[in-house]
C-alpha cells in the first residue's frame, strides 16, 4: 500500500479530474429534472447559474452531486445514533458481521481443502478440475436459494448471509492455497526427502512457508468477495437490514443519495479489509523475509 | 496426447457421477421434501419441461451480458493504450483501477437500473464497470512486460512508437489481456444476473432464480443455475481455447514433455 511519492501528483490529479467528470455529469443530468421542475412550478425567470446549482441539490437527482453523498454519510454515520435504523453504522456492522464470520469460516474450509488436495492424490485428480470449472460458475446465483433452504431449518439471521459470504470466499481461497502449497520447487522438495523428512514435517517446514504470499493474495480476494456475498445476500433477504439492504430499499424509493452513500460505505468496508489485510502481509512479509 | 488427455479427465468424470448418484440416493432414501434439495432427476426432468423458458430466460441475459462485456473490455484495452503513452497517467490510475477492482461493484446495480430501465441495457452498464477495471489493470501490466533489450532492438530498428507497439508490446502483452479476459467472463455473468435481482422485464436468469425461489419452486431455481453453470463454463473455455489458438507461443501452452 505504500504509494511512491512520485505518484502522490498523479493521484490526486487523477482524483481530482474524477471530481470534475462526476460533477459535469450530475449537472448535466439532472438539469432536464429540474428544468420540468422549474416548468410545473411555472418558473422561467432561472439563470443557468440557478440552474446548475438546483441540479446539484436535488432531493431526488438522477446522479447526486459528491458533496451531496458526502453530506449523507454524515448525516447517516456520525449525526444519527448507531442504533438507529437509519444510520450507516447500523447496516455497516450488521454486514461487517456476515461478512466476517463468512470470511472465517470460508478461509478455514478452503485451506482445510486445499491441505487434504494436496496431500491425497486421488482427491487431487478428482476434484482439482472441478474446483476449477467452479471459478467459472457464477456461483452467486446461488444466493437467494440458500437463503431459503436455510431459512427453512429455522435459520435466519446473520447466519443465512455468513453462509452465502462463506460460500463466495471458499472457492477462490482453496483455488489459491492449493496453488500456494504446490509453490515449493522440485529441488527443495527432493532435499526434504534427502533429509528423510515425514510428508507432516514437508509440509509444516516447507510447504505451509512457502505458501505464505499466496495466502495472503486468496485472503484479500477472499475478504472482498464474502463482502460481495453478504451484500447480495442481504439484498435476497432484506427486512434484517445491511448495507445491501440499503441499497434495495434506496432504489425501490428512488432515494437516489442513499444509494451512493451505501454504495461507498460498503466500498470503505471492502477496503479496509483488504488494507488489513495487506497490512499483516506487510509485517508477516518482513518477518518471514518474502516481502519486496 | 489425446489419449493422455481423456485419461485426465476420467477421475473427475467419476467423481461427478459419484456426487450425482450419491446426491440422488440421499434425496430418495430420505425423503428430503424437493423444497430444500430436489433430486438431480428432478431437475433434469424439470430441465427439459421448461426449455422455452429457459431459452428465454438466457437470450435475455446473454445480451445484456455479452454487450456489456465486449464494450467494457474494449473501453478497458483502449483506455490502457492510451494510458500507456503517459506515465503520469498510469502513476495515477493503476492504484485507481487496483482499488476499484477489490470494491463491491455489483452494488451499482440499482443505480443504473434507474439510469437504463429494466431491460437489459442495464444489465450491460453493470457489466461494462465490473469488466473495464481487471481489463485496464491487465492490459497496462501487460504492455510494460516485453523486455528492454528487445525494446532496444526494436529502436534499433528504428521502428516508430505504434510499430513498436503493434509488433512487439501488444503481442507480449496478450497473456495479460487474456487473462483479463477470462477472468471477466465470470464477472460478466455474476453482473448480469444480480443485476437482474434489482429489477428486469419479466425473463432473465437472474429474474427467474429471484422469483422462482419466492415461490419455492427450487427444481426450477435448480435448472436455471445448470444453465447459468454451463454457460459460464463454455463462456470461460472458448475464452480459453482462443487463448490457446492466439498465444500458441507462450511457455505455458508448448507441449508439455514433448
Amino acid at each position: 500500500m505504500a504509494v511512491p511519492v512520485k505518484s502522490i501528483l498523479p493521484i490526486v490529479t487523477v482524483v481530482l479530474a474524477v471530481l470534475a467528470i462526476w460533477y459535469a455529469a450530475a449537472a448535466l443530468m439532472n438539469a432536464p429534472l429540474q428544468r420540468d421542475m422549474y416548468a410545473n412550478a411555472g418558473r422561467s425567470d432561472y439563470s443557468t447559474q440557478d440552474l446548475i446549482v438546483a441540479s446539484l441539490n436535488m432531493e431526488r437527482p438522477k446522479l447526486p452531486g459528491p458533496h451531496q453523498v458526502v453530506a449523507e454519510m454524515v448525516k447517516s454515520i456520525v449525526a444519527t445514533a448507531p442504533s438507529s435504523k437509519r444510520s450507516l453504522v447500523y447496516h455497516g456492522l450488521i454486514t461487517l458481521e456476515e461478512t466476517l464470520i463468512g470470511f472465517v469460516i470460508g478461509a478455514a474450509l478452503g485451506i482445510g481443502l486445499a491441505m487434504v488436495i494436496v496431500s491425497v492424490r486421488w482427491l487431487d485428480s478428482s476434484l482439482t478440475p472441478w474446483l476449477v470449472a467452479s471459478q467459472t460458475i457464477p456461483i452467486i446465483a446461488l444466493a437467494p436459494m440458500i437463503v431459503v433452504i436455510l431459512s427453512q431449518f429455522n435459520i435466519t439471521g446473520v447466519a443465512p448471509k455468513a453462509a452465502i459470504a462463506a460460500y463466495l470466499s471458499f472457492f477462490p481461497i482453496t483455488v489459491g492455497m492449493v496453488k500456494g502449497f504446490r509453490s515449493p520447487e522440485p529441488l527443495q522438495l527432493d532435499l526434504m526427502r534427502t533429509y528423510s523428512a515425514s510428508s507432516m514435517q514437508t509440509f509444516g517446514k516447507l510447504r505451509a512457508p512457502a505458501s505464505a504470499p499466496y495466502f495472503f493474495a486468496s485472503m484479500k480476494i477472499g475478504a472482498a468477495a464474502a463482502l460481495v456475498g453478504a451484500i447480495v445476500a442481504e439484498v435476497t433477504k432484506s427486512e434484517d437490514g445491511g448495507l445491501g439492504a440499503r441499497l434495495l430499499a434506496g432504489s425501490y424509493y428512488g432515494q437516489t443519495v442513499q444509494i451512493w452513500a451505501a454504495l461507498f460505505a460498503a466500498a470503505a468496508l471492502s477496503a479496509a479489509l483488504v488494507g488489513l489485510i495487506g497490512l499483516v502481509e506487510r509485517l508477516a512479509g518482513r518477518r518471514m523475509g518474502f516481502a519486496r | 496426447m489425446i489419449d493422455r488427455r481423456l485419461a485426465d479427465l476420467v477421475p473427475p468424470f467419476l467423481f461427478g457421477l459419484v456426487i450425482l448418484a450419491l446426491w440422488e440416493l440421499v434425496v430418495r432414501a430420505a425423503g428430503v421434501p424437493t423444497i430444500i434439495l430436489p433430486a438431480p432427476s428432478a431437475i433434469a426432468a424439470r430441465f427439459l419441461v421448461s426449455i422455452p423458458t429457459l431459452a428465454a430466460d438466457f437470450w435475455q441475459t446473454i445480451k445484456g451480458l455479452l454487450a456489456g462485456y465486449i464494450v467494457g473490455c474494449g473501453s478497458g484495452l483502449v483506455v490502457a493504450i492510451l494510458v500507456d503513452r503517459s506515465d503520469f497517467l498510469r502513476r495515477g490510475l493503476l492504484p485507481m483501477g487496483n482499488l476499484v477492482s477489490a470494491l463491491p461493484i455489483v452494488g451499482i446495480a440499482p443505480i443504473m437500473v434507474m439510469w437504463f430501465g429494466f431491460d437489459w441495457p442495464s444489465k450491460a452498464a453493470v457489466v461494462v464497470v465490473m469488466t473495464f477495471f481487471p481489463m485496464l489493470v491487465n492490459t497496462v501490466a501487460g504492455l510494460e512486460s516485453a523486455s528492454p533489450m528487445e525494446r532496444d532492438l526494436m529502436k534499433t530498428y528504428g521502428a516508430s512508437d505504434w510499430q513498436t507497439l503493434t509488433a512487439l508490446r501488444l503481442p507480449a502483452a496478450l497473456p495479460f489481456i487474456f487473462n483479463a479476459l477470462k477472468v471477466n467472463t465470470t464477472l460478466a455473468m455474476i453482473g448480469a444476473i444480480v443485476a437482474e435481482f434489482f429489477g428486469t422485464p419479466i425473463v432473465g436468469m437472474g429474474f427467474r432464480i429471484s422469483t422462482e425461489v419466492g415461490h419455492l419452486g427450487i427444481d426450477m431455481v435448480w435448472a436455471t443455475i445448470l444453465v447459468a453453470a454451463v454457460t459460464g463454463s463454455a463462456f470461460y473455455g472458448l475464452v480459453a481455447a482462443i487463448e490457446r489458438r492466439v498465444t500458441f507461443w507462450h511457455p505455458s501452452f508448448r507441449a508439455k514433455g514433448a
